[in-house]
Parts: structure tokens; sequence; C-alpha cells
């Protein structure tokens, strides 16, 4: 009897942890790669389907990390393609492209690809953006092109305008995703804009960083740090929040000798730059 | 004032001495309440806040009707450790709208001992001085139950007093209750000025039983519940919906242990302070807020003291631990914006260890020495990620913690002769910064219009004082004159920085916590008395700080010449009192600090009391008067914002004893 009842725990035990370790073995990769990531859109072609993912399931203006994997029609995953893209907006008038990054292998994934797009303006039912996306695998050459919904941000992340230099640039917004109460790391992109189809990243120049509270009389905090560029061509500096709420960053923007391009400095008669950035947290 | 002998153990703590001079003049004891409440206090159901005005050493600086923040020798709470039967409690307000001593009130407590400097600090490294407020209590006897009830009201503000408390005793054990409500609605300055927002409500029951578990020893055990509601605060932007206590303890007391040792006393306690400043009842204000706040205290004291021919020994271990938290959430004026959210208090912690001795020693029967020596672990440490990271906006390099040592030291001599006494006192103390000092965050001082922002990285705080005491006695006459300086190294002070940005709408700039050099503070006093005859006694009382910082800075919140003198009248079970209180002009104050200059002025209060006897123990004292007669519209240097004193207050209190 004794004998017996041992036998079933351990029966048990045994079949239970071999249960686990095999529900363990389903899919890691793929869980493990999108998580916390969620689905905006599917593109499809007859061979493949696109799935692009970002944070919070959509795409808006300013600066958005995109991640996407390529699937076969059984649902299977492509690990070895080589992929570019151009985001496109169709105006009534005119077409005109974004600043927008190469693809790459997404860090730690063996499927998914990651890249950056700026969007510098949000798409309607009549004015609307399309991604094009090119593929190749094994050789062979694939495209798959559709339209994509593109929303305006609740705060203000990106600003395009021109410069006193009569060049028009885009800046948007990169970090902090997460502010806190705190000196968070800063990171912006700077893109000018050469004809519709063209936005170089801009190098050396700087962006004067002024966080004020509206709200609050316009209080401003300490220990900030101007934003230059760093070794990945973006541009990185130090902004401290005093407090949560909404804050509005008044931006100045110098070229490499100085100048100013865009911007006008904080004053007591100033209230805003012309430029600037929201945060709300 | 009244002064108590504080040499030697006496075991009926009752044995009030009427000669104030031979008693020690090194501390000073504000007798607050006395079992039967028989004392010629002019007004005995007056806040404690009164009773400690009272004292030569104490100022009480004026925020509103309630929760007046003691200053001793000149110094702001930061500076001097008060602490009730020995217990360590901290404030949970970031502007100080709630000192130790308004968790209690009158009906809890004996008396207060204050001393000079580290001289006979038990409680704690200090700069200033220490305020112990000892606990009334009963004690074993025969089999009695006796109590009290007490109401009063005062005109003025219409405030309403009512009250009881009930002693049992018998040989093995005693309890004591006690209660006390006080409600009072906006007082009127003289000329009738009503000051809005001078409200207040308070609540408190205190309990407290002791039990002998054999000859010589007994445990105790000791409970305070405090809560006041709908406070405001007249010189304040914030009214305070919400101030609550809890303070208990419990202790173990053991007598004549050796012919050496004759008493050895270990307490452990904890309290707990919730603190909720609002604006809801402003009806304008540039943005709305709340600033709750918390402490939490959990602390023990071991003593030992001894006797030994002609020594009189103490020795305390004592530690405690305190999380102080305090937090600020403003709504935005914009409709759907997020609320602005910040840790005013970054959740700092105190863990403070503490050894203490003392030692005094008659070397003959007219010289008295004493010495004592403390030394002290103090360590602070921010436990909030959220509040270091907000500091670390200030100072990003700043560690999450901080470990001090605190040395203190006394010695004393005194002398007495057949009609003059001295005494002489050094002192040496240090203290680590306040939880404000250190680690405030935006913290508004609306007298100056500054945010305050705290610096962690400062050192120590040290004070080198001297005090000395002249009493002389003869016949019917009694003088004394006493004084006190302090050069305090590395003194901490809020000085402006520019280049920061203001949190607080419409406040003038910004503040960090930095240190001067030195400031030094002297303090003053003359007391005198004559009996005139055997009914009418004659009082009187000067006193003056002066209070000086590095480059001539004047240090805010000093005493200008005040004075005080009294005609009483006493017979049988009658009394009657006229006394004048006034002070000079106050010319020394600094504007930095938002002081303004102030006339002089002259108050006129008269009091009259009877006690009429019934059968048996039962008493009923009726006691009533007038204050501020000529209803003066004034405000003294201890006024926060300048906001005028209580015109116009004729008061009555009834006191019944069975």
């Amino acid at each position: 009897m004794n004998t017996l009842k041992i036998l079933k725990y351990f029966l048990i035990i045994i079949t239970g942890n071999f249960l686990i370790s095999c529900s363990k073995d389903d899919n890691p990769i793929i869980e493990n790669e999108l998580n916390g990531l969620k689905l905006v859109t599917t593109l499809s072609n007859t061979t493949h389907k696109v799935e692009l993912y970002t944070l919070n399931g959509k795409l808006q203006t300013g600066f958005n990390n995109i991640f996407f994997q390529i699937k076969n029609t059984d649902g299977t995953t492509i690990d070895n393609a080589t992929a570019s893209w151009i985001p496109e907006m169709n105006m009534m008038s005119m077409k005109h492209s974004c600043p927008y990054s190469p693809i790459s292998k997404a860090k730690n994934s063996t499927s998914t690809y990651t890249g950056f797009v700026v969007f510098q303006m949000a798409g309607s039912e009549s004015e609307y953006w399309d991604l094009s996306l090119n593929y190749s695998i094994n050789g062979k050459d694939y495209t798959v092109k559709d339209r994509i919904s593109v929303v305006e941000a609740n705060r203000r992340v990106v600003e395009s305008f021109q410069g006193s230099d009569g060049k028009r640039y885009i800046l948007a917004m990169v970090e902090p995703t997460a502010p806190k109460v705190a000196i968070n790391d800063m990171k912006a992109v700077l893109y000018r804009m050469d004809g519709m189809m063209n936005f170089p990243v801009v190098d050396d120049y700087k962006i004067v960083i002024d966080p004020r509270m509206p709200g609050m009389a316009n209080h401003s905090s300490p220990n900030n740090t101007d934003l230059v560029q760093g070794t990945d061509k973006m541009y990185q500096g130090k902004l401290s929040l005093t407090m949560t709420g909404y804050w509005k960053i008044n931006l100045q923007l110098f070229d490499a000798i100085g100048t100013v391009i865009k911007g006008e400095k904080v004053t007591e008669t100033n209230e805003g730059s012309s430029i600037y950035f929201e945060l709300e947290f | 004032m009244v002064l108590w002998s504080g040499v030697g153990f006496s075991q009926t703590d009752t044995t009030r001495r009427q000669d104030s001079l031979r008693s020690e003049q090194l501390q000073e004891v504000i007798v607050i309440s006395q079992r039967n409440l028989k004392d010629n206090t002019t007004k005995p159901l007056a806040t404690l806040d009164h009773y400690l005005e009272k004292s030569g050493m104490v100022n009480m600086i004026r925020r509103g009707s309630y929760a007046w923040e003691p200053y001793l020798n000149g110094m702001a709470t930061e500076r001097s450790v008060i602490t009730i039967d020995g217990m360590r409690i901290y404030a949970a307000c970031t502007d100080k709208m709630d000192p130790i001593t308004s968790y209690v009130e009158v009906t809890n407590l004996a008396r207060a001992t204050i001393h000079n400097g580290s001289t006979s600090s038990t409680g704690g490294s200090t700069i200033a001085g220490t305020l112990d407020l000892v606990r009334k209590k009963g004690s074993f006897g025969q089999s009695a139950l006796n109590g009290m009830a007490f109401t009063g009201f005062e005109t003025n503000n219409k405030q309403k007093i009512v009250g009881g408390s009930l002693n049992y005793s018998n040989p093995k054990f005693f309890s004591d209750v006690d209660f006390t409500i006080r409600d009072a609605g906006n007082y009127r300055a003289g000329g009738g000025q009503e000051i809005q927002y001078s409200q207040f409500t308070k609540y408190n029951i205190s309990a407290q039983a002791g039990y002998k578990i054999q000859e010589h020893q007994q445990i105790e055990a000791s409970l305070i519940y405090d809560k006041a509601v709908d406070v405001g605060y007249p010189a304040l932007p914030m009214d305070v919906s919400l101030a609550k206590a809890l303070i208990g303890s419990v202790s173990y007391t053991r007598h004549h242990i050796s012919p050496l040792i004759y008493q050895w006393q270990t307490k452990v306690y904890y309290n707990d302070v919730t603190h909720v400043m609002d604006d809801t009842k402003r009806p304008n204000v540039p943005i709305r807020m709340d600033m709750p706040g918390w402490s939490k205290t959990a602390g023990f004291y071991s003593m030992l003291q001894g006797t030994s021919n002609r020594h009189d020994w103490k020795a305390n271990l004592s530690g405690h631990y305190n999380k102080s938290l305090a937090e600020m959430t403003m709504f935005s004026n914009t409709p759907n914006e997020k609320d602005m959210f910040m840790l005013t208090w970054p959740g700092v912690q105190t863990y403070y260890g503490d050894l203490f001795i003392e030692d005094k020693y008659a070397l003959s029967d007219r010289w008295n020495a004493a010495f004592s020596a403390g030394l002290a672990v103090h360590h602070n440490n921010i436990d909030n990620q959220f509040g270091l990271q907000s500091l670390r906006i200030f100072y990003p390099e700043m560690p999450g913690s901080k470990i001090r040592l605190l040395k203190r030291l006394s010695a004393s001599v005194r002398h007495d002769a057949t009609n003059w006494s001295y005494t002489f006192g050094a002192a040496y103390g240090e203290r680590a910064p306040s939880v404000s000092e250190g680690y405030g965050f935006y913290l508004f001082n609306s007298f100056d219009r500054f945010d305050y922002i705290g610096n962690p990285d400062m050192r120590n705080e040290k004070s080198t004082s001297v005090n000395a005491s002249l009493a002389y006695q003869k016949a019917a006459f009694t003088a004394k004159i006493s004084g006190s300086y302090f050069h305090i190294d590395d003194y901490i002070l809020g000085r402006p920085k520019n280049g920061l940005s203001v949190m607080t709408i419409g406040a003038y700039g910004v503040k960090v916590y930095e240190q001067l050099n030195y400031a030094a503070i002297l303090n003053t006093s003359i007391d005198l008395g004559y009996q005139v005859t055997k009914e009418f006694l004659w009082t009187g009382q000067l006193g003056y700080r002066r209070g000086t910082g590095e480059n001539g800075l004047l240090l805010p919140l000093m005493q200008p010449l005040t004075y005080n003198s009294a005609v009483t009248f006493s017979r049988k079970s009658f009394f009657a009192d006229a006394s004048i209180n006034g002070s000079s002009s106050h010319k020394r104050y600094n504007p930095e600090f938002g002081e303004k200059g102030l006339p002089s002025y002259a108050i006129f209060n008269l009091s009259l009391a009877n006690r009429f006897k019934f059968n048996g123990a039962q008493a009923l004292t009726l006691k009533t008067g007038v204050e501020n007669l000529f209803d003066r519209n004034y405000t003294t240097f201890a006024d926060w914002n300048r906001i005028p004193r209580i015109g116009r207050n004729f008061f009555i209190n009834l006191i019944w004893n069975f």
C-alpha cells in the first residue's frame, strides 16, 4: 500500500515536471522577442505577412521605434531577411517622406527587425502615410506596401520648422520615454530636409533645453545639460524634472558655429520658445 | 515661575520649594499641572503654549492660535531636543505647524523641565538645550478614587474647554485617565479685526497605569492620543485638516538595587504622527494643494541612577528610529492635466544611538559641581528611491546615507552663600542637520517667501556655550540675573541661491541651507520678587536676546527687551492679580527673513480666583479674568508674518475636584 502511494506521488511529480518543461519549450523565442510590444498593423502580400509592432501599439507623430516580423503564410517567421523601407506621405498636391533609419535585427532576437521613423505630421482620410518595405530572402526580392495610420501624439514631441539659415529641419524627442522626478537622460534626433525624399542627419549642432511648468508660473529646474551629438549620431543631454505633471521643454537650436537656427530664450517677458517639446507624467 | 529642586532624589515629587533661590539654577521648571490645580496660575486651562511662554528661556513663535513653536534660548526646534517623558518624537509637518508640544495637553503633564545647552541632556545631542515634558502620573497608595472635571470659556474666540480626569490608586496599582476638548473660533485682534483662519478644535485623551510587581519594582504603561482638526494658520497660506498623534510607552523601574544604585528605569516607546495640510478653506490660492506628512518613531532608553557619598550620578543608554515622509500634490488649474506630485521629505530614516553620563558632586556644603558627557551615533538614510532621485537633481553625487558622530560635554559649579548663590556652566554640543535642513525639497517659508532646499553635505553644527546666574535673597526680596552665551560654529541657515527657479507660485526666490562660519546668541533675563505684605506679592521679569551671525548678519526672531510685572493678592482661598507685559520697539530685525520693525507695546491683564471647599476633599475653583484689557492691537517679534495678537479676552475657568 505504502509503496504504491510513494510510486503514485513519484509519478505525479515526474509527469508534472515533464509537462512544465514541455510548455516552457513551446515557441519561447517569439514570445520573448515581442515581449512588451503591441501589434500596430499587418502588411501583407501574396507570400508574406509583415507584423508591425511598437511599444504602445500606435504609430504617432514624432520618433517611433518600430519592430516587425516577416511571416510565411503558414505563420513561421523568417530570420534571414535583409530589408529597407520608405515611409511616404500622400498629400493632395505632393508626396514627401520623413526621417527614418536603416533596418537591422533587433537586439537579442532572431526574427525581429527594427528601425525608427520620425513622422513630422499625422495622417488623415485624405492625406495619408504609406510604408513600403522591400526585403530579400535567400537572394529573392519582395515588396509589401500599405497604408499606415499615423496619429497625432498627445503631446508635442516633434518640431518641423524653417531655420534662420533658410533650411528646413525636423527635430524629434527620443527620450525620456518614461520620465521620472529625477535627472533624466534626454535624447533627440535632428534632420535637415533636403528635398522631398532626402533627410540627412545634422551634425555638430547644439540643442539648448529649458524645461518649464507653465501651470506653475513657469517654474524651471536646475542641472539640465544641453543636448550635443553622441556617438550614435543622436543628440544627448540631461533633463531635470522636479515634480510630476505637465512640462514644456523649451528648445533653442544652434549650429556648429553658435548661430541661433531657431528658438528663443525664455525670459521674464518671453514665456516660451517657438519650438518646444511637451511631457506629462 | 516656580523653580524646582533638582538635586538629590526625592521619593515624593510634590515637595515644592517655595524659595526659588536655593534650587538648582541650571534647570528651569515650569509647573504645568499639579494634581489638584491648587497653584496660583492665572488661567489654569490655558494651552500648554501659554505655560511655556512664561519661561524666560522659551519664546513661542506663533503662526496662529494653535501649535506655537518653542524656541529655546532664541533657537528654533532643530536646535533643541524636546521630549515627552524622555521619549523622542519627530514632528510630521514640513512647515513647523506641529511642534511636539502641540500633541499633548496640560492635563497630560506635570511640568516642563528645561536645561541650557548640553547640560543634563539625557534626551540627546543638542545645541540650544533640552525641554522635557514630564507626564503627570499617579502613585501607589491607599485605595482611593478621585478626579477632576473642568470647563472653561473664552469670549474673544469663543473657545470652549471641557475635560476631566480620574485617578485610582491602591497599594499595588494606579491608573489615571484624562481627556480635554477645546474648540475655538476665529479670534479678534485689538480693535475688533477678525483674524480669519485662526480657529481650531483639539481632542486629547490619555491613560496611564502602573503596577507594582513587588517592593521596589514596577511597570508602567502610558498612552496619549491627540487629534486636532480644522486648525487655521492665519500667518500661513495653508491650514491643517488633521494633526494626529499616538504616543505610547511601557516602562520598567526598579528601585534600591544596591546601596549605590537607587533606580534603574527602562522604557520602550513608539509614536506615530500624521499631519495633513490643506488649503480647501482658502478662497483664493494660486494653485490647490495637499501636503500630508507622516512621522513614526520607535525608541528606548535605559537609565541607571545612583548615589554615593557626595556623588549623584546617572548613566543613560538610549536609541531611536524615525522615519519622516512628506509629500505635496498640486492640482493643476488646467482641466485634465495631471497632478503635480513631489516628495518634500524624501522618506528619511534616522537611526540614533546615545550614551550619556552625568555626575553631580557636592564639593562642600556650599559648593556643588556637575559634569556630563554624551556620545551619539546618528545615521540618516533615504529610503525612498523617488525621493533620493529628486534630491539628486540638486546633488547628483549625493550618497543615500550618512553617519555622524555627535559629542557633547558640560560642566558647571554652583555656590550657595547665605543670601547669594551663583552658578557658572560651560557646555559643548553638536547636532546633525534636521530632516528639512538636510533633505527638504522645495519647502516654502511664508515669512521670507522663499522655497528652501535641503543640503545633505553639511557638517555638524557645533555649539560652545557658557551660562551663569546670580541670585540674591534677603527677607522678602528675591532677585536673579541669568544669562547664557552660545557661540555656534557651522551655523545652519538658508541663504538665497541665484539661478534657481522658485517652485511656489509667488515665492521671491530659492534658499539652500548652508553654514555660516559662526553665529552667536546672547540670552539674558532678570527675575525679581518682593513680598510687600503677607498678602501682596510683586514679581517682575525682564528678558532680552541678541543673535548675530558672521559678517554682522542679524539672526531672525530674536526677542527684544520684554518685560512682565505683576502684583498678586492672596488671602486664604481668594486670589487676584494685575499684570502688565510689554516690549520695547523691535529694531534689530532682518528683512532677509521677512521681518519688519515693530513699535513697543504694553498689555494689561486682570484676574480673580476663589476656591470653594465642600465636604471632604471636594472643591470648586473659579478663575476669571480679562487679558489685553484695553483691547490693544499689537504684534510681537514672535508673530509669524506679523499677524496681530488676540484682543480683549474675558475668560472663565471652573475646576471641580472630587
